[in-house]
């Protein structure tokens, strides 16, 4: 993609840029916990946060199932109420991934284009831009199966997909590494797709929910006592599927560990 | 091309009491409803398991061969800049291929599209008296219906792929490019040819499957009039074609009778010898994670006293170069790696795609050749891009299902209800009041949030899932409002 933005040439991204915190729609409504500890992680590592408080949704709910036309005035009310801060941070991989590489249904302003080079994901915000090396105020003394979310593994390169040749490496679990107390534990698949996929949750709910079975399944025969990730869609989803089956499994986001907001 | 693990098939699984899932065929002007198959194929959870086990284990040997060559990644980069480079130079290599091939003695033949392929090759059998055609696994027959056209002008044509003969015995279309029963269990196998073969229903054992099979076909190959091949490459050098296979059936199909017809399309064609070996590395490695197929013939002329055809086919494939989104499906090499590491794939069975390509490679070639009757299938993909990752030729697979998504619902080919709900989602998530009205209840809020609400009612997330809870504190916003609005007004207030 030629016109692919590239966050990590940004100059505005450093310690003390004014952040403009983007909530997304599922986070407000279902997980607000979720939104809370990241407005306070990245407060307590000392960066300058807003949230826009008319803000919606990244239009990806449109654009995913096929709606370009349909999703750009969702787009360019995200543009109006992101535009004017030096970087947006999200605790959602898929929608970051939607700002930065789909912003497209709407005419490619200087606006635009410094939203779609300047959102973060938060993890990548965290390992890559502010570089932290401890959280001293965490600890988690459980078993994490940690879920790399499809849009964050292959889409933002939080790490090395199974599928490649190449050096490991993981910027989630780089972070939760810091945290005291905790243990990591691998599935045997450790990136197949949990089988949310957005819009194909309700297209194909049977193999979307099969998918979600087997995850969670796998995570259990591992050991896991909580599922981490840093998309709260997959773990809704998942949640839904354990829930149904009888799994006994709990899901957190990784903001939430990060931040030492649980036990 | 077929599994040796499929040919030994001592570890092949049975399914005593379960019959084989087998979706509807979809009549002419309806659209294929990988849905419905995909619940179907679920319903059978022997064949369910077993398929996505068995399917898991070839990515799985696939990853392990691969990561034994360090330079991996480079080869893929190199396999996709050779196609790349034949493809935009395809109208002079495909010349110099014919040309070479012709100075060897083969008779060069071009086909427009499926039907001129199947006259072509008619022609050809016509002119020769032939009544019996053995044949060895190709694609592109399959993509012309080459089978039943044969079969309606009264040929005898005879799969000799294991799973292909497998799959035309029971009357059904392969289910994957490389391993074509692998939906079926042995028992499914044994049930087919006691009925077909007259083998012992009551021995289900792989080797008395795979002897009976062998038995029965070996005088069909011996009696044959005519073999036919498709081919893996052509190679514009040297005007030969190469064909891989784990059997040698493609052997015995061309060398076994006098004439032999190979089907190839024009995307196949490299310009040199040299080139081949990258694929070599690359397909069987890719396809079944052995380092390279049991047989890799390379067919230059007609033997002595023998003939030999080459039917060149476009078949929509000039079309496919000439679009600036999807010409680079065209440097696919078949080894159906995107179907082994899908995991929609795997858990809804080849078959449900009700298409001649199946799996990710399905879902961005069939919408082109029906775009209303395949405008289901680019849905059937979470766009989590393995696809892409596992390509040896490096196509952006799940990039081409989410363009093909924007281009169905443009050129208006899905549903109406599923057009107008996207217009009504964009409508609520672009207006800050209506969007903070339709989050209040979780019910409106599933209705009117993220993807996977749009058109489809609650029953659908919650048919097999539960559904998440509006929490009792209200929304981040509300909290945001109460503890830091009201800061930030007072401190305004104080200013």
């Amino acid at each position: 993609m030629p016109d692919q933005p590239n966050p990590e040439g940004s100059q505005n991204a450093r310690v003390g840029s004014r952040i403009g915190l983007f909530i997304p729609c599922f986070i407000d409504a279902f997980y607000p916990e979720v939104g809370i500890a990241t407005l306070h992680l990245l407060e307590r590592l000392g960066c300058p946060v807003d949230y826009p408080f008319d803000q919606t949704c990244c239009s990806q709910p449109m654009v995913n199932a096929g709606g370009h036309a349909e999703s750009a005035a969702t787009q360019q009310l995200f543009v109006d109420n992101f535009s004017d801060y030096e970087v947006i941070v999200a605790p959602s991989g898929s929608c970051v991934h939607q700002v930065r590489d789909n912003l497209t249904a709407i005419e490619q302003t200087p606006a635009v284009q410094h939203v779609r080079n300047n959102t973060y994901e938060l993890v990548e915000y965290l390992h890559d831009v502010l570089k932290i090396d401890a959280f001293p105020w965490a600890h988690f003394p459980y078993r994490v199966g940690y879920h790399d979310s499809c849009n964050t593994l292959r889409n933002l390169g939080h790490g090395k997909p199974s599928e490649l040749n190449g050096t490991d490496f993981s910027k989630p679990r780089a972070l939760l590494e810091k945290v005291a107390g905790i243990k990591l534990v691998t599935p045997e698949r450790p990136d197949e797709c949990c089988g949310f996929g957005g819009t194909f949750s309700v297209t194909e709910p049977e193999v979307s929910s099969r998918m979600g079975r087997d995850k969670v399944a796998d995570h259990q025969r591992a050991g896991a006592d909580y599922i981490v990730s840093a998309d709260s869609s997959c773990l809704m989803h998942q949640a839904g599927c354990a829930s149904r089956s009888g799994i006994p499994m709990r899901f957190l986001h990784i903001a939430q560990i990060l931040n030492g907001s649980v036990p | 091309m077929n599994s040796p693990e499929q040919q030994s098939g001592s570890n092949s699984p049975r399914a005593e009491s379960e019959t084989q899932p087998r979706p509807a065929r979809t009549p002419p002007n309806r659209r294929v409803d990988h849905r419905a198959a995909a619940r179907q194929f679920l319903d059978s959870p022997v064949h369910a398991e077993s398929h996505d086990t068995r399917v898991w284990a070839l990515r799985q040997r696939r990853d392990r061969t691969a990561g034994a060559v360090p330079e991996w990644e480079e080869l893929r980069e190199t396999a996709s800049q050779i196609k790349n480079h034949a493809l935009t130079h395809l109208d002079q290599y495909l010349e110099q291929f014919a040309d070479t091939a012709a100075a060897s003695g083969i008779h060069v033949h071009w086909a427009a599209d499926a039907a001129e392929h199947n006259r072509i090759v008619h022609e050809i059998f016509e002119r020769h008296g032939v009544q019996k055609v053995i044949k060895s696994k190709s694609m592109l027959m399959e993509e012309c219906g080459f089978r039943t056209y044969m079969d309606r002008a009264g040929y005898d044509m005879i799969e000799t792929d294991l799973g292909e003969r497998i799959q035309q015995l029971d009357e059904e279309d392969p289910s994957h490019v490389v391993v074509p029963a692998v939906h079926k269990m042995r028992s499914d196998v044994s049930r087919v040819f006691s009925k077909t073969l007259d083998a012992d229903a009551a021995n289900d054992d792989a080797h008395y499957l795979t002897e009976t099979q062998r038995q029965a076909t070996r005088p069909l190959i011996l009696d044959a009039d005519a073999g036919m091949t498709g081919a893996n490459f052509a190679i514009a050098e040297t005007g030969s074609f190469v064909v891989c296979t784990n059997e040698g059936n493609a052997d015995l199909s061309a060398n076994v009778p006098d004439l032999h017809v190979a089907s190839i399309g024009i995307e196949k064609v490299i310009p040199r010898v040299a080139d081949l070996g990258v694929f070599i590395r690359l397909l069987s490695r890719s396809a079944l994670g052995s380092p390279i197929t049991q047989y890799t013939s390379h067919f230059r002329a007609p033997k002595s006293g023998g003939e030999m055809h080459v039917v060149l086919v476009d078949n929509g494939r000039s079309e496919r170069l000439g679009s600036d989104k999807f010409w680079s499906a065209l440097k696919c090499i078949r080894c159906g790696a995107c179907m082994n590491t899908c995991p929609v794939f795997r858990r809804s069975g080849g078959l449900s795609y009700g298409a001649t390509y199946t799996g990710p490679l399905g879902l961005i070639l069939d919408p082109s050749i029906d775009a209303r009757r395949y405008s289901n299938l680019p849905f059937a993909s979470t766009l989590n891009g393995s696809c892409t990752n596992v390509c040896p030729v490096k196509i952006n697979i799940h990039e081409q299902i989410f363009e093909w998504r924007r281009i169905l619902v443009q050129d208006q080919q899905v549903p109406w209800i599923k057009r107008s709900s996207l217009a009504a989602a964009g409508r609520v998530l672009s207006s800050p009041k209506t969007f903070r009205a339709a989050i209040r209840t979780t019910q409106s809020a599933l209705y009117y949030l993220p993807d996977w609400a749009i058109y489809n009612r609650l029953n659908s997330w919650g048919k097999e899932r539960d559904m998440p809870t509006i929490p009792g504190e209200g929304t981040f916003h509300d909290w945001y409002r109460n503890n830091r609005m009201h800061d930030r007004n007072t401190n305004k207030d104080t200013d």
